[in-house]
C-alpha cells in the first residue's frame, strides 16, 4: 500500500470550496423559502463541505475500499437510529385503522 | 516454604517471562491483559453474585421480611448495574476474546496492545467509581436508570454510578477496536477470512456492536447525568423534553449490548461443537454471516422494549416484526450446530456439556423472546418474572455457560495446566440442574402475573419462588466448585500438552503457555478451519509441533 | 492486505513497533484505527444530533425563535476559523509527506494558533449568553435561565427574546440546552485536539516525523478534520435556521 500525496493545488482549491460554502450558507439563510426549503438548502451545503473534508483533507478518495465501509457504516447506522426513532414520533398522531 | 512440586515448564512462556507486580501492570502482553480481565471480571461476578443471592432469600417469603422497600430496589438495580456492565458485556471479549484472537489468527498481539491495557484501567476505574456509589449509598432506579424517576425522583447515588458505566464504556469500545483493527490488518499469511475460526467471526460482530451501539448510551447517561445535576431537561416532560426519547436512546444500545453478551458465547459454543463433534461446523458460511446479521438486525428491533411505553402502535409493529426476523439469524445458528452433531464423533468432555447446555437453554431463551416479542402477548408478560426468566436463559444459560465451557476449554492453553476432569463434568451437571430450577419456575410466576421488581407477593406464588431459591442455592454451588478447583489446578494440575484435545486451530500449534510472541515464527496456513481429517499433513509450526504425533 | 506482508523484512525503522510485520502493515492499522475511531464519535454526536432533531421538529417556532438570538457573526467568523486550521492541518500532513520539517512545524503552530482562536470566539459567546441570562438550567448555580422577553410596540433590544406566535420561553431553554451541549461537546474535543497537537510539536522539533514515519501526525489529523465537520453540520443548525425570520 503506498501512500499517495495529494497536491498543494487540490487542498488550496478545497479551502475556497469551503470558504464559498460558507459564505454562501450564511448568506441564503437571510431568504424566508417556502416549507421545508430553508432546512434543505443548509443541510445540503453543510453535506457538500462535510463532503470535500472527507474526501480530500481526510484522503478517504485515495484510501482503500474498507475506509469507505467504515465510513458507510457510521452513516447507515445513525440512518437507522434516526428512521426507527421517527417511525415513532411521526406516526403517535396516526388514528388507529383497524 | 513448599517444595515447587511439578517442573517448571521447558521454556519460557508468558507467565514466566518476567516476575513481579509490575510486569503485570504495565504489560502489553494480550495475553496477560486477559488475565488481568478475568481477575477482575471474576471480583465483580462475585459481588453481582451476592446480590443476586440476597434477592432470591428475600424472595423467600411473601412479605419481604429481609429488607426493606428501599434497600430490595438498590439490591436489584446494582446486581443488575454490575452483572451487565462489569461482568457480563465485557465477559468473554476481554478474557478468552483478548487472550484468543491474535493466537487464532497468528498474530503476535492485538494491533494496539498500549490501547487494550488502557482500556483494562478504565475497566477498572469505571469499576471503583461504580463501587463507591454503591459503598455510598447505592442507587435504586433499575438497572435501565429510567427518567424523570432518574433525573428528578431517586434520592440515590445516580450519578455516581451512571459515570462508573459512562467511563466503563470507554473500556469496550477500545476493546472492539482493537478487535476490528487486529482481524482486519494482522492476519498471518494464508488465513483468508474464510478460513478463521467462527469464535473470530462472533468476536469481529461483537465488535461492530460495541462501537456502533456504545457511543450512543455514552451520550445518553451523560445528558441524564447533567439533566439531574443541572435541571436542564432534555428527558423531563415538565422542562419540555421527552421521557421516551431517553428510553429510545438507552435501548438502541441496550438491546445490541444483549448481543454483546451472547455474540461471542456463540462463537465459543461454534468452537465447542465443532471440535468436540471433530467435524466442520455444518454450513460454515451460513454460521458466519450469521454472526454479522445479528450485529445488524440487532440493531433494529430496540423498540420491542417500549411496547406499553406508549411508543406509537405502527412503530410497535415495525418493531415487533423486526424482533421477529432476528430470530432467523440465532436460529441458523442452533439448526447448524445441531446438524454439526449429526454423525459426528463426539465426545463429552466438560466444555461440550457447557457448549450442549448452552444449545438448549438459549433456544428455550430466545423462543421465549418471541412472545415477548408479540405485541398483544407482551401487554401481559410486560414487566413480569416471564420476562427476567427470559433473559435471564439468554445471559446466563447462554453467556455464562458459554463463558464457562470455553474458560475450561482453553484453560490448558492459558495456564499450562490441566482441570480435573471428573469436578469438570459434575459441577456442568450441577450448574445444568440448578439453573433450570431457578428460572424455570419464573416463566410460570410470570404467566401468572408475578411483577418484577416487587418484594411483596400473593402467597399463592411462595411455592414457585421457593423453588427458584432452592435453585439458585445449587447453581452457587456449581459456580463455586469450578472456582476451587480452576484456582486448585493453576498450582497442582497436571502440566498440559500443547494439543490436549487435538484440534487443528492455531492456538494449539504453539506451546502451553504460549510464548510472549505467541508463535517462534510467523505461522503460514494451508488448511481450512475445523479441517481434522488430514491433520498429519498440516505444517506444524513451532517447538512443540511434536503433539501432532499423539493424535 | 494481509497475504502482502507474508515474507518481505525492511529495513527496521525505530518507529516499528515489535509486532507489525513492517511499517505498511503499521500505517494501515494506525489509519483504521482512527477510523473507527470516528465511527463511535459520529453515534456519540449522533445522539445529540438526535435529540435536537426530534426537538425542533416539535418546537419549530421556539427553536427559530432561540436560533435568531444566537450571534450569525460570530458563528461564521469561527467557521472560517475552523476551516483555516483544517486546510493548514492538511497542510501540515503534506510537509511531512514531503519532509519539510520547518514548514511542518510551521503550520502545525498555525493550526494550534485557530484553534485557540476559535474557542477564544467561543467563550465571547458564552458570556453574552450568560448576560443575557440564556444559561438554561442551573448549569451555573445562582443563575437561572431569566431572560427579558421584547415587549409589542418597545424598540427592538437585540438582548431580549423576541418570541413569535407558537414560540414559548420553556422550549426556548430546551434549545439552549442543547446548544450548550452540543457546542460545549464539541468544544471539549477541540481542547483534547490541542492538547494532542501540543505532544505532536514536541515531538516534530526533535525530528521525529517524516517520509517514512507519520502516523501520529496523519491520524491527528483525521481527528482535527472530523472535529471541523462536526461544526460544519453545528453552525448551519444551530445559528441559521430561524434567521429568515427577521431582526436579530
Ligand atoms: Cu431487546
Amino acid at each position: 500500500m503506498s501512500e499517495h500525496i495529494v497536491s498543494v493545488k487540490v487542498y488550496f482549491a478545497i479551502f475556497l470550496a469551503l470558504l464559498v460554502g460558507t459564505v454562501l450558507t450564511a448568506w441564503v439563510a437571510f431568504f424566508d423559502f417556502p416549507g421545508p426549503l430553508n432546512a434543505i438548502v443548509a443541510l445540503t451545503i453543510a453535506c457538500i463541505k462535510a463532503a470535500l473534508v472527507i474526501l480530500y483533507f481526510m484522503h478517504m478518495r485515495y484510501s482503500s475500499r474498507l475506509i469507505w465501509v467504515v465510513f458507510g457504516a457510521a452513516l447507515f447506522w445513525l440512518a437507522i437510529m434516526f428512521a426507527l426513532t421517527f417511525s415513532d414520533y411521526s406516526t403517535r398522531s396516526w388514528l388507529p385503522v383497524f | 516454604m513448599e517444595e515447587f512440586k511439578v517442573p517448571p515448564p521447558s521454556k519460557i512462556n508468558y507467565l514466566n517471562a518476567e516476575y513481579g507486580l509490575k510486569s503485570w501492570l504495565l504489560t502489553r502482553d494480550h495475553k496477560r491483559i486477559a488475565l488481568l480481565y478475568l481477575g477482575s471480571i471474576s471480583f465483580f461476578f462475585m459481588i453481582g453474585g451476592i446480590y443476586a443471592m440476597l434477592i432470591r432469600l428475600e424472595l423467600l417469603t411473601p412479605h419481604g421480611q429481609l429488607l426493606t422497600s428501599t434497600t430490595y430496589n438498590k439490591v436489584f438495580t446494582q446486581h443488575g448495574i454490575i452483572m451487565v456492565f462489569f461482568f457480563l458485556i465485557p465477559s468473554i471479549p476481554a478474557t478468552l476474546g483478548n487472550f484468543l484472537v491474535p493466537l487464532m489468527i497468528g498474530a503476535k498481539d492485538l494491533a494496539f496492545p498500549r490501547i487494550n491495557l488502557l482500556s483494562w484501567y478504565i475497566y477498572m476505574l469505571g469499576g471503583i467509581v461504580t463501587i463507591y456509589a454503591l459503598l455510598a449509598g447505592g442507587v435504586d432506579t433499575g438497572w435501565t436508570f429510567y427518567v424523570p424517576f432518574s433525573t428528578t425522583f431517586s434520592n440515590s447515588y445516580v450519578v455516581a454510578t451512571g459515570l462508573g458505566i459512562f467511563i466503563s464504556g470507554f473500556s469496550s469500545i477500545l476493546t472492539g477496536l482493537n478487535f476490528i483493527v487486529t482481524i482486519h490488518t494482522m492476519r498471518a499469511p494464508g488465513m483468508t477470512w474464510f478460513r478463521m475460526p467462527l469464535f473470530i467471526w462472533a468476536h469481529y460482530a461483537t465488535s461492530l456492536i460495541m462501537i456502533l451501539g456504545t457511543p450512543v448510551i455514552a451520550i445518553t447517561i451523560l445528558l441524564l447525568a447533567f439533566e439531574r445535576l443541572a435541571h436542564v431537561g432534555i428527558f423531563d416532560p415538565a422542562l419540555g423534553g421527552d421521557p421516551i426519547l431517553f428510553q429510545h436512546l438507552f435501548w438502541f444500545y441496550s438491546h445490541p449490548a444483549v448481543y454483546i453478551m451472547v455474540l461471542p458465547g456463540m462463537g465459543v459454543v461454534s468452537e465447542l461443537i465443532a471440535n468436540f463433534s471433530r467435524k466442520n461446523v455444518f454450513g460454515y458460511k451460513f454460521v458466519a454471516f450469521s454472526s454479522l446479521a445479528i450485529a445488524i438486525f440487532g440493531f433494529l428491533v430496540w423498540g420491542h422494549h417500549l411496547f406499553v411505553a406508549s411508543q406509537s402502535v405502527y412503530a410497535g409493529m415495525i418493531f415487533s416484526f423486526l424482533s421477529f426476523a432476528v430470530a432467523i439469524p440465532s436460529a441458523v445458528k442452533v439448526f447448524n450446530w445441531s446438524a454439526t452433531l449429526y454423525k459426528g464423533s463426539i465426545s463429552y468432555e466438560t466444555p461440550m456439556l457447557y457448549g450442549l447446555g448452552f444449545i438448549g437453554l438459549f433456544t428455550i431463551g430466545g423462543m421465549t423472546g418471541l412472545f415477548l416479542a408479540a405485541l398483544a402477548v407482551d401487554v401481559h408478560l410486560s414487566d413480569t418474572y416471564f420476562v427476567i426468566a427470559h433473559f435471564h436463559y439468554i445471559m446466563v444459560g447462554g453467556t455464562l455457560l458459554a463463558y464457562l465451557g470455553g474458560l475450561h476449554y482453553w484453560w490448558p492453553k492459558i495456564t499450562g495446566r490441566m482441570y480435573p476432569e471428573g469436578w469438570g463434568r459434575f459441577s456442568a451437571l450441577v450448574v445444568f440442574i440448578g439453573f433450570n430450577l431457578t428460572f424455570l419456575p419464573q416463566f410460570v410466576l410470570g404467566y401468572m402475573g408475578m411483577p418484577r421488581r416487587y418484594h411483596y407477593y400473593p402467597e399463592e406464588f411462595q411455592v414457585l419462588h421457593v423453588l427458584s431459591t432452592a435453585g439458585a442455592s445449587i447453581l452457587g454451588v456449581g459456580l463455586l466448585i469450578p472456582a476451587i478447583y480452576l484456582l486448585w489446578s493453576m498450582r497442582y494440575g497436571p502440566i498440559a500438552p500443547a494439543n490436549p484435545w487435538h484440534l487443528p486451530g492455531l492456538e494449539w500449534r504453539t506451546q502451553s503457555p504460549p510464548p510472549t510472541e505467541n508463535f517462534e515464527q510467523t505461522p503460514v496456513v494451508t488448511w481450512e478451519a475445523y479441517e481434522f481429517a488430514p491433520i498429519d499433513e498440516m505444517e506444524v509450526v513451532g517447538r512443540y509441533g511434536e503433539s501432532k504425533a499423539e493424535v | 492486505m494481509a497475504e502482502s506482508y507474508a515474507t518481505e523484512h525492511e529495513v527496521s525503522h525505530p518507529g516499528l513497533q515489535h509486532h507489525f510485520e513492517n511499517m505498511d502493515q503499521q500505517r494501515e492499522a494506525s489509519a483504521l484505527g482512527m477510523w473507527v475511531f470516528l465511527v463511535t464519535e459520529i453515534m456519540f454526536f449522533g445522539g445529540m444530533f438526535l435529540a435536537y432533531t426530534l426537538y425542533r421538529w416539535k418546537y419549530p417556532e421556539s427553536f427559530e425563535v432561540a436560533s435568531n438570538h444566537l450571534d450569525i457573526w460570530l458563528g461564521a467568523v469561527n467557521t472560517v476559523v475552523l476551516i483555516c486550521s483544517s486546510f493548514t492541518m492538511a497542510l501540515t500532513v503534506y510537509c511531512t509527506q514531503i519532509g519539510r520539517q520547518q514548514l511542518q512545524i510551521l503550520f502545525l503552530v498555525l493550526t494550534m494558533i485557530f484553534g485557540v482562536t476559535f474557542l477564544g470566539i467561543k467563550a465571547v459567546e458564552y458570556k453574552q449568553k450568560y448576560d443575557d441570562n440564556l444559561i438554561p438550567g442551573r448549569l451555573i448555580p445562582g443563575h437561572p435561565f431569566n431572560p427579558s422577553v421584547q415587549e409589542e410596540g418597545k424598540p427592538a433590544d437585540k438582548h431580549k427574546l423576541h418570541l413569535i406566535p407558537g414560540a414559548t420561553v420553556r422550549n426556548v431553554e430546551l434549545f439552549y440546552w442543547i446548544y450548550f451541549a452540543m457546542t460545549g461537546m464539541h468544544a471539549l474535543h477541540m481542547i483534547i485536539g490541542l492538547g494532542i497537537m501540543l505532544v505532536l510539536l514536541f515531538f516534530s522539533v526533535r525530528g521525529r516525523y517524516g517520509p517514512e514515519y507519520h502516523n501520529p501526525i496523519e491520524i491527528s489529523g483525521l481527528y482535527w478534520h472530523f472535529v471541523d465537520i462536526v461544526w460544519i453540520f453545528l453552525f448551519p443548525l444551530l445559528y441559521l435556521l430561524g434567521r429568515h425570520i427577521g431582526h436579530g
